[in-house]
């Protein structure tokens, strides 16, 4: 793969604001639509009795979607220009899949927020940006869309950024993470090309914007971790006592020499080698997959975690985070379930919920139970310690996912505090 | 040795994932047709678990109508790197009566294989099946995810998926559920080529431009062989051509094509107008074609 900046971008809004459009307008424009797409849009438009190309059935693939109009899951998008690949995740704006939109955009760095010029910041707006502020993701761009249909008209662009900006103001995001831009998805005005009818807009288009962004992921900063996935072991003649540990990086780099604690039994030793394949390399940077090799004897198996001496985590029996729930099954008082912290996993018991946290960060009410699509403050009490940072720390050691355990289901995404 | 290793974000990923099936799962298969993208598998799982061996076996369902190049060279794939290979004959499943061959001009063995398929899982107890699917390559498949819980029947339950957060995967099942697994969801048909370039790997011919006898039909070039139905009105005639997918001979359409090294094909795919699907004559039976085989336990 050729060296191009990766950018992850989620889309996020109410229903109907026009985020499959604008996406499927994007990969129109970028030249990304091929031809045999091009013609099934244009094939299914004309079905649809359109006088205009429909976008979003570039990404609204189920049959189910294409009936409704509406997104219902999360479509992975890839497209690029010259000088970037992007990765979209087109989410679902209907409250009802509110958890898809959470998937969607726990893998993604930037948010697109479209809004409705028509409708304004609606409920739906704030809780996609809370998600976002909780999730924190390093940029959002609110797309002001359907201008078009306001006759262009800066007011209501001005107006809508103002209510916007009290949002943000309450969030923990600086006013630097956040890009207004007034568009028209369908028309394709300042999506890729500058509109000739909003000449009082002076900034980017959108592209233009997400070409430009550096988006820096959180746990750039933070420790080293090195969650042990799987050990390989070859009981070849060749590699008769070889014992890796593999997992991926996080936090910071590994070196070879590096002094390393392994947790939970708090042994420790040094790297010895550090293997990709068939080489050796002296320091894996975050985000590597790779196998290490240890100096001494030590007893490593899947689920420990190996740091640096200099860095350790947190390690507690105990944990608060916030909580958003993902599955139709509430989340209540005294359910246990399976805590699935990386490749971890251990036994977790819901002690208390101190409140359902409001999404226009207004605060949080009481409450004895998390329902789908709600996000509230919990503690837990655990069968054994896990490892962790905050999530403000490092996100992969700082999220979990609770597992039920009598359908499997995902049903929760936790946040340490 | 080099000073600092930077990863290949969407490599590290597919490893990332392969290990999981082999820490979470009992007895996981990879399903290999020859084509690209599961020769691309097996160099991703090579690497995650070198310099152990690969810990699972790979899966070939063989419909009967695939390229011989393609057969030639899954064996030698499989001697060099000391891989086990299970195969299994959609013929069969059509012997046995479970299956019955499709007639007409657009006669394909595709859809029978998902039987085959299912009965292969069953009798192996397989709990995992790792395939080479990505999601740009359809808009169904851009809704799949990594882990994607079929149940007894091998159904996907499209709007009831798991959510996957972060790089968590879950893949807790219960008995006679299996799990499929996408290790390379989010690679692009442009990020396997330059990859296979990058790595030097090697691939089957029938990728390159050959000379090839052809008919063409609904704009699309046909193989003219024995298992592919032809008009005797559809005329042969000798082009030089490539594929782009390695399917069946029966739903594969051959590209015209002069690009006879990695680095040709890699242009030639960077420029295409056409995906790579819309060479897929079974995609073309509908516009919901693959979530209507997807639901029903196909790959
Ligand atoms: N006039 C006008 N209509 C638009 C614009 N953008 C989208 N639309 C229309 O708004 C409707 C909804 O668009 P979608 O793209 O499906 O909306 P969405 O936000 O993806 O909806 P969900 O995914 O279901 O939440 C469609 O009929 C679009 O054609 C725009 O800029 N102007
Ligand atoms: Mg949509």
């Amino acid at each position: 793969m050729e060296n191009r900046k990766l950018i992850k971008i989620a889309t996020a809004g109410s229903v109907d604001d026009g985020k499959s459009t604008l996406i499927g307008r994007l990969l129109y424009d970028t030249g990304s639509l091929t031809s045999d797409k091009l013609e099934a849009i244009e094939r299914n438009s004309k079905q649809r009795g359109y006088d205009y190309l429909d976008f979003s059935l570039a990404t609204d693939g189920l049959v189910a979607e294409r009936e409704q109009g509406i997104t219902i899951d999360v479509a992975h998008i890839y497209f690029n220009t010259d000088k970037t690949n992007f990765i979209v995740a087109d989410t679902p704006g209907h409250v009802e899949y509110t958890r898809n939109m959470v998937t969607g955009a726990s893998t993604s760095q930037v948010a697109i927020i479209l809004i409705d010029a028509r409708k304004g910041v609606i409920e739906q707006t704030y809780r996609h940006f809370f998600i976002s502020n909780l999730l924190r993701l390093s940029h959002v761009v609110v797309a002001v869309n359907k201008m078009d249909l306001v006759d262009y008209d800066e007011e209501v662009y001005l107006k809508i950024k103002s209510d916007f900006e009290e949002l943000v103001a309450k969030s923990d995001f600086t006013t630097d993470q956040i890009t207004f831009i007034p568009i028209s998805a369908l028309k394709g005005e300042n999506v890729s090309q500058k509109s000739d009818l909003m000449n009082w807009y002076i900034g980017n288009t959108l592209l233009d914007h997400l070409e430009v962004l550096e988006p820096a992921d959180l746990q750039e900063s933070s420790a080293a971790r090195f969650p042990v996935q799987f050990v390989i072991r070859p009981k070849t003649e060749a590699y008769h006592d070889f014992r890796g540990f593999a997992g991926k990086v996080y936090g910071g780099n590994l070196k070879k020499g590096d002094s390393i604690t392994v947790l939970p039994s708090l042994t420790t030793s040094k790297i010895k080698a550090i293997h990709f394949f068939e080489k050796e390399v002296e320091e894996a940077a975050i985000g590597s997959s790779i196998t290490i090799t240890l100096e001494d004897e030590v007893n490593v198996s899947r689920g420990d975690t190996i740091v640096k001496n200099s860095d350790l985590p947190k390690s507690e029996k105990s944990i608060s985070a916030t909580i958003c729930q993902v599955n139709a099954k509430p989340l209540k008082v005294g359910d246990k379930y399976t805590l699935q912290h990386g490749v971890n996993r251990v036994l977790a018991k819901v002690e208390s919920i101190q409140g359902r946290i409001h999404t226009d960060f207004s605060g949080e009410e009481a409450s004895d139970q998390l329902k789908l699509n709600d996000i509230g403050q919990v503690t837990f009490k655990l069968s054994k310690a896990i490892h962790f940072d905050s999530y403000k720390q490092n996100k992969s050691t700082g999220s979990f996912i609770l597992i039920d355990e009598g359908s499997y289901d995902t049903v929760s995404v936790g946040f340490i505090n | 040795m080099s000073n600092l290793f930077i990863p290949n974000p969407k490599e590290a990923e597919s490893i990332h994932i392969l290990r999981e099936v082999a820490a979470q799962f009992e007895k996981p298969v990879l399903l290999f047709s020859g084509g690209k993208d599961s020769i691309t598998l097996v160099r991703l799982a090579q690497k995650a678990f070198y310099p152990a061996r690969i810990p699972f076996p790979l899966l070939h369902i063989d419909t009967g109508h695939n390229f011989p190049e393609t057969i030639a060279f899954r064996d030698q794939l499989v001697e060099e790197l000391g891989l086990e290979l299970i195969v299994r004959n959609v013929q069969d499943s059509i012997d046995q009566g479970k299956v019955t061959e499709e007639r007409g001009r657009y006669a394909s063995r595709n859809t029978l294989q998902t039987t085959t398929l299912l009965d292969t899982i069953e009798e192996f107890k397989f709990d995992a099946c790792i395939g080479g699917a990505r999601r740009d390559e359809e808009k169904a498949r851009a809704k799949e995810r990594v882990f994607s819980v079929r149940d007894d029947f091998g159904q996907w339950d499209e709007k009831n998926q798991r959510p996957e957060l972060f790089d968590m995967l879950n893949g807790k099942i219960h008995q006679g559920q299996n799990v499929r697994v996408f290790p390379i969801s989010n690679w692009t048909e442009l990020d396997v080529w330059e990859y296979i370039k990058n790595e030097n790997m090697k691939i089957p011919s029938i990728y390159f431009a050959h000379k090839r006898e052809v008919f063409f039909r609904d704009g699309m070039v046909w193989t003219a062989n024995q298992h592919v139905y032809r008009d005797n009105s559809e005329e042969v005639v000798e082009r030089m051509v490539r594929f782009r997918t390695v399917g069946d001979m029966t739903c594969t359409a051959a590209v015209l094509s002069d690009a006879d090294t990695l680095e040709a094909v890699v242009d030639e795919i960077r420029l295409s107008t056409i995906s790579e699907r819309g060479a897929r004559i079974d995609d073309k039976r509908s516009e919901a074609a693959m979530e209507k085989r997807k639901k029903v336990g196909y790959f």
